[in-house]
């Protein structure tokens, strides 16, 4: 059975390493400051009781004052999982780290998500619209895109 | 060159086709906000052989060639093609109505059965496809996104069915239609060419002439 | 005496004969071997996210079908699990047991058209295609008994099934479970030991164990890698828990790998639907819930197993009757991460059929 490790526990263990990352932890899920979601998610990665080799997946939410981009991290060796996110509170331009260089399966979905949400990644090699066409006026996925 | 270097493109640039095909897109998207007119005028036509006899009966051994051996082209974009595969398949057999064949390339067919949900991104490529097909073609339009976007019918990439694009002779309901529902609007398309007048009408070509003046007015 | 060569760019257009949909490929070739593959979608993107926030919670699950349109039962009972653990809904057990039924005659029945589609890709034109749509069909019959439709079924409500099966039904799914193995025995005849085959199929296309993982590959792909990790066993859904099955890995990782994965898993989907017949137990198909759900605030995400790997539904609700945010997590598309690494160094057939071995639907990369 997956565990889902409480949030609380990981934060304790990533203010370790990088203190200043971690905005706020509970139960279900970790929030980290969006510049440093590197460095956290490469420590998540590389540490052996930790371990997270596998990204399950990342999406983006628009609540209406911020983006909120939420990842799920898996290790197949201990069989845990744990729930990541960071907020954005720019509209006009939010830009967040790519994870692309630890886990190469998070490419695609994260042109995704520039294309339906807006939210650029910095770092990423190829970032440009994959579902709609180039000269698509707006991100549809936004609450405010009629 | 070495094969080691390959994040270089020399004669094409990414940039510059994204940009095209978004242009192409635009441009028909602009082009396509009212259906095109369906080209039933033979059912106001009676059963006249105005002409001479023997073109009459010329047309009838014509209709009957060109009814039993529909060749459709391929082109299956979402779930209705797996209908379209089974009726295929031998439960429901097509191929006893000659249309085993499957063409890959659009100038070796003449019926183009669209199986799925027609996408603004998608729609020159279709429109192109259909161009290319040599006359006489027809079109039928399978399942409730065929005929009118369908379920999706409000989302921003859509297409609100396939008449805005290529003129449709056959509208064939269902969400799936069942392969029998398909091969009765087979059955249907096979009338509508049993009834056309290649020869025995004042126009040669018939009313296909017309519909092709329609379509070079969109260009 | 050495050959100045040029890469030049081959589009593999949208349209073209197979029956993945329409999918596009920008090749960079160099003479006959690949040097770099682009995929580009998005002609069917449909925009099924955001129709999902306008429709209630029970009004998504015909939107959810049109996914992964060969596995719909699946779609279904993903995005079902995900509404209920963010409710909180629980499911009686005859609902249990009968969406197992489902979940694995679909696995099966999902797994005869990518077995299929793979070999027409392989050459063998159309003859494996035509005897596995037979099959098919007998499962195709089956499910039209339960719901009425032969694709796209609609079946899975929250807190349940939408309706009882038939009493024909048992009878016709024992008949079916004791023919099927004669039948994938009929086709492993024919292909196992194939020459043509293995000559196309042995040794072409590797995907390493580090990198599917790194790719976030899930489904057959990564167990013909040699992981073994299935989610009915590492984080079981449903009653999972209570059948005794076995998950098929491979060694290499190759297309022929894939192909052998996908036709033991077969076997083993009929050992489960066996064992669930035999303990189904009468009741209830579906529990208390009103017509319109309403979650309470809240997120969830809830993964499955379906026949192209992990498909998982994340879910955010703002206590109204409609999703403030529906996610899907496609298998299809996050599988094409790996299509690059595979292909690069082989020939132009062999991208082919390294496509087909991955088995992707359109459908779920464009949602």
């Amino acid at each position: 059975m997956t565990v889902s490790l409480s949030g609380n526990e990981v934060a304790k263990q990533i203010t370790k390493h990088l203190s200043e990352a971690v905005i706020k932890a509970s139960g279900e899920a970790v929030l980290v400051k969006s510049e440093s979601i590197f460095d956290v998610a490469e420590y998540l990665k590389s540490s052996p009781e930790l371990d997270f080799d596998y990204l399950n997946y990342i999406t983006a939410v628009d609540y209406y004052d911020y983006f909120e981009v939420v990842y799920q991290l898996t290790s197949m060796k201990h069989n845990h999982s744990l729930v990541l996110k960071t907020r954005c509170y720019d509209r006009d331009n939010p830009v967040v780290p790519s994870v692309v260089k630890l886990w190469q399966g998070a490419d695609f979905q994260e042109r995704e998500i520039y294309d339906l949400m807006g939210i650029s990644f910095e770092g990423h090699p190829n970032l440009k619209r994959i579902l709609l066409w180039e000269g698509f006026e707006g991100h549809p996925l936004r609450k405010d895109y009629l | 060159m070495e094969i080691g270097d390959i994040t270089q493109r020399y004669i094409y640039s990414d940039a510059e086709l994204d940009r095209a095909e978004g242009e192409a897109i635009e441009a028909l998207k602009a082009l396509s906000q009212q259906p095109i007119p369906d080209p039933d005028k033979w059912l106001e036509e009676k059963q006249r052989y105005v002409f001479p006899y023997i073109l009459a009966s010329l047309d009838i051994i014509f209709n009957w060639a060109r009814r039993c051996s529909l060749w459709p082209v391929i082109c299956f974009p979402a779930c209705c093609a797996f209908e379209f595969i089974a009726a295929n398949a031998s439960r429901f057999d097509l191929s006893r109505f000659g249309m085993e064949i499957l063409r890959a390339s659009p100038r070796q067919a003449d019926l183009m059965i669209t199986a799925g949900t027609l996408t603004w991104k998608a729609a020159p490529q279709v429109r192109r496809i259909y161009e290319q097909m040599a006359e006489p073609k027809w079109v039928i339009a399978m399942g409730a996104c065929g005929i009118s976007g369908g379920i999706f019918r409000s989302s921003y990439n859509v297409v609100p069915g396939y008449n805005r694009i290529v003129p449709v002779d056959v509208y064939v309901p269902g969400c799936p239609p069942r392969p029998e529902a398909l091969i009765y609007g087979i059955r249907m398309l096979h009338y509508k060419i049993s009834r056309g007048r290649t020869l025995s009408s004042p126009l040669a070509g018939g009313e296909r002439l017309e519909e092709a003046s329609l379509l070079s007015g969109k260009d | 005496m050495a050959i100045k060569t040029e890469p030049f760019v081959i589009n593999i257009g949208p349209v073209h004969p197979s029956s993945h949909g329409f999918f596009r490929m920008r090749v960079t070739l160099d003479g006959e071997v690949i040097v770099d593959v682009e995929p580009v979608f998005g002609y069917l993107h449909r925009g099924i996210e955001k129709l999902a926030e306008e429709r209630t919670y029970t009004g998504v699950i015909p939107l959810t079908d049109r996914l992964d349109y060969i596995a719909s039962m699946s779609n279904n009972l993903a995005y079902v699990l995900a509404v209920e653990k963010l409710a909180g809904i629980s499911v009686p057990e005859r609902a249990e047991y009968l969406r197992v039924i489902m979940a694995e005659l679909q696995r099966i029945a999902a797994y005869l058209i990518a077995v299929g589609a793979f070999l027409n890709e392989c050459g063998a034109f159309f003859t494996p295609f035509l005897y596995m749509f037979r099959e098919r069909e007998k499962i195709v019959d089956l499910f039209e008994m339960v719901s009425g439709q032969r694709l796209l079924y609609n079946y899975m409500r929250v807190g349940g099934v939408s309706q009882d099966i038939p009493d024909e039904f048992l009878p016709a799914l024992d008949k079916f479970v004791r023919q099927m193995p004669g039948f994938i025995d009929e086709y492993e005849r024919l292909l196992k030991e194939n020459e043509i085959l293995l000559a196309r199929a042995k040794g072409v296309g590797i995907l390493t164990k580090e990198n599917a993982i790194n790719c976030s590959v899930s489904g057959p792909v990564l167990r013909a890698s040699g992981v073994k990790w299935d989610i009915r066993k590492a984080d079981p859904y449903s009653i999972y828990d209570r059948f005794d099955f076995e998950i098929p890995v491979g060694e290499v990782g190759d297309c022929y790998d894939r192909y052998r994965v996908r036709i033991e898993e077969m076997r083993q989907s009929l050992r489960i639907i066996e064992q669930a017949t035999a303990q189904i137990p009468s009741g209830a198909v579906r529990s208390e819930v009103p017509h319109l759900v309403h979650p309470p605030v809240g997120e969830a995400y809830a993964h499955i197993e379906v026949p192209k790997g992990e498909l998982g539904f994340y879910l955010v609700s703002d206590n109204s009757i409609a999703p403030y945010r529906c996610h899907v997590r496609p298998p299809s598309l996050i599988n094409l991460t790996a299509l690059r690494d595979m292909v690069i160094g082989w020939k132009l057939q062999d991208l082919i059929i390294i496509f087909g071995s991955i088995d992707i639907t359109v459908g779920e990369v464009d949602r």
